[in-house]
């Protein structure tokens, strides 16, 4: 198998020119602090075609979570642009559903008034929007648990129950920000085939923020490599391993020469955030 | 069998435990009073007050006071809930208010407010309504502190969802930051309700208006004080009835509780 993989240079261009659903136009974010203007995201722009699955990595510290409240339209005062279908994205829009990294369900809501919430605020019946999410709940693969309350599911069952409430909403992009961070190693590895199967049964657009190399090439299309502070883009590479995939695929030569590649690319950038962490902490001590 | 008998035990193990600690201390008592370590004058022996109740509550219409106590009380408790966790939802709401009042509301509850019985009575007559509005003033400062901390510490993430899915500010407070509220906003209520109360049967105590604070008065004054005990335990019966009463409502309203 041969490992495409591209170093794009000017991708704002090709960003534009894309036939994306989903187009990041050279998004600039700043955040003032006391020890003056941070730039969180650097001139990011890429395209996701309908249907694909995008992933964005990079070492802690790179500007992810703010990427992905932009795109998000949880966060504004940004230069740059984000389209959706060719319409601006101003706030949360419709076509874009989030799945967020900490634990998102409502505690005092049942599986499935948790998934129904969406069709609740949509304003349908009570009887159509539980019908609805009995779809959703059984897509996720939690069926018998519609009546359960979170507190009574493991954390993986709560991560599948806030993917089944965004999934209710229909969005065109589903968008999720490290959602399985929190689990361990083969809980995510399993809950990765359960996200390839309902992408690949709702023909599903996703974009996927993760510090986690094995589950970006698990689940990716292309991969978009950023660099430590300031986030910047440093390669998109091209996933070519065989759909349908499973899990299974980790053991392939392929796979491991994909993590390799990734992991050679993020190395240096983590490096960097390591050595900038130590370092703020030893002035803060100093300070002290 | 076995099983089964385990799984009572372990359910009715606290109140067993609750109900024997509290029949241990009668008994101490009962016995430190029969030896004159106590002085019978001033503690009347348990005993006493257990003989007292059938005569408290035929002679001194004790169903009309709890009645009347407990009436006051749930009224002082419904303008507390509305007009409590309102002005605590509105302090959140404006970051200059809060930063404003936030401070001077929790002084207040610290405040002897009983003391401040003859405004009221100049304000309101003498009638249950000084004794509703007391108790009312009496617990609204833990009630609004406890509804703003509650709206506070809803989780992020929780209203991240809300805005992500493009709910109005009307929807996200109902949908998501007051059902998240619900269980500090509770605790803020029997907070309230303790000091409700407190209050309640002080006023009536203390303007002789009628209810179970005027029969504690008027027993303490005839000496009876077997009496005077087995009244307190009527005020006590309101205090739980309302605590078993906020407990329904909260698992009502947040079943997974």
């Amino acid at each position: 198998m041969v490992v495409a993989s591209t170093a794009r240079t000017d991708l704002s261009l090709q960003a534009k020119n894309a036939d994306g659903i989903l187009v990041v136009d050279d998004i600039v974010k700043q955040f003032p602090t006391p020890e003056g203007i941070i730039t969180a995201v650097d001139h990011i722009s890429f395209a996701v075609a309908p249907g694909e699955f995008f992933s964005v990595i990079g070492p802690s510290g790179c500007g992810k979570s703010t990427l992905f409240n932009v795109i998000g339209g949880l966060l504004d005062g940004y230069d740059g642009r984000v389209t959706v279908a060719g319409d601006i994205v101003r706030g949360p829009h419709a076509s874009i559903g989030m799945v967020f990294q900490e634990e998102s369900t409502f505690p005092w809501r049942t599986v499935s008034e948790n998934v129904a919430f969406p069709l609740e605020i949509a304003g349908m019946s009570k009887r159509v929007r539980l019908d609805r999410a009995r779809h959703f709940i059984s897509l996720v693969g939690l069926d018998g648990f519609e009546n359960r309350y979170p507190a009574e599911l493991s954390g993986g069952m709560r991560q599948r129950v806030s993917m089944a409430r965004t999934l209710a909403s229909e969005p065109k992009i589903l968008l999720m920000d490290e959602p399985f961070a929190a689990l361990d190693e083969q809980t995510r590895l399993l809950l990765g085939d359960k996200v390839l199967q309902i992408q690949q049964q709702l023909k599903q657009t996703m974009l996927l923020i993760t510090h986690n190399i094995t589950e970006a090439v698990q689940l990716s299309d292309r991969i978009l490599v950023m660099t430590y502070r300031p986030g910047k883009i440093k390669r998109v590479v091209d996933i070519d391993l065989p759909r349908p995939r499973t899990s299974e695929i980790v053991g392939s030569d392929a796979f491991g020469h994909y993590v390799a590649q990734i992991w050679s690319d993020l190395r240096e950038e983590a490096s960097r955030g390591l050595r900038d962490d130590e370092s703020r902490t030893l002035h803060a001590g100093a300070r002290r | 069998m076995s099983g089964l008998s385990a799984i009572a035990k372990l359910r009715y193990a606290p109140a067993i435990v609750g109900i024997a600690a509290l029949a241990l201390a009668l008994l101490v008592m009962e016995f430190l009073i029969r030896v004159d370590v106590l002085n019978r004058f001033i503690i009347p022996m348990p005993t006493q007050i257990f003989e007292a109740f059938e005569r408290v509550i035929v002679e001194e219409d004790v169903p009309a006071r709890f009645l009347l106590t407990t009436r006051e009380a749930a009224t002082a408790m419904a303008l507390l809930t509305v007009t409590g966790v309102a002005i605590g939802a509105l302090l959140h709401r404006v970051t200059i208010l809060r930063l404003a009042c936030e401070t001077w509301i929790a002084a207040f509850a610290s405040a002897p407010i009983v003391l401040m019985y003859p405004l009221f009575l100049v304000i309101f007559g003498r009638n249950s309504t000084t004794i509703i509005m007391m108790g009312f003033i009496a617990g609204l400062p833990p009630v609004i502190l406890k509804t703003i901390e509650g709206l506070a510490s809803t989780r992020r993430v929780l209203i991240d969802v809300g805005r992500s899915f493009n709910l109005t500010q009307r929807q996200l407070f109902w949908k998501i930051l007051f059902p998240a509220a619900l269980p500090t906003i509770f605790v803020g209520l029997r907070l309230g309700l303790i000091f409700a109360l407190i209050n309640i049967v002080g006023v009536e105590f203390l303007i002789n208006f009628g209810g179970l604070g005027q029969l504690i008065n008027d027993l303490a004054e005839r000496y009876d004080l077997a009496g005077t005990y087995a009244a307190i335990v009527f005020v006590i019966l309101v205090s739980v009835l309302f605590f078993a009463l906020t407990e329904r409502v909260e698992r009502w309203l947040r079943p997974a509780d």
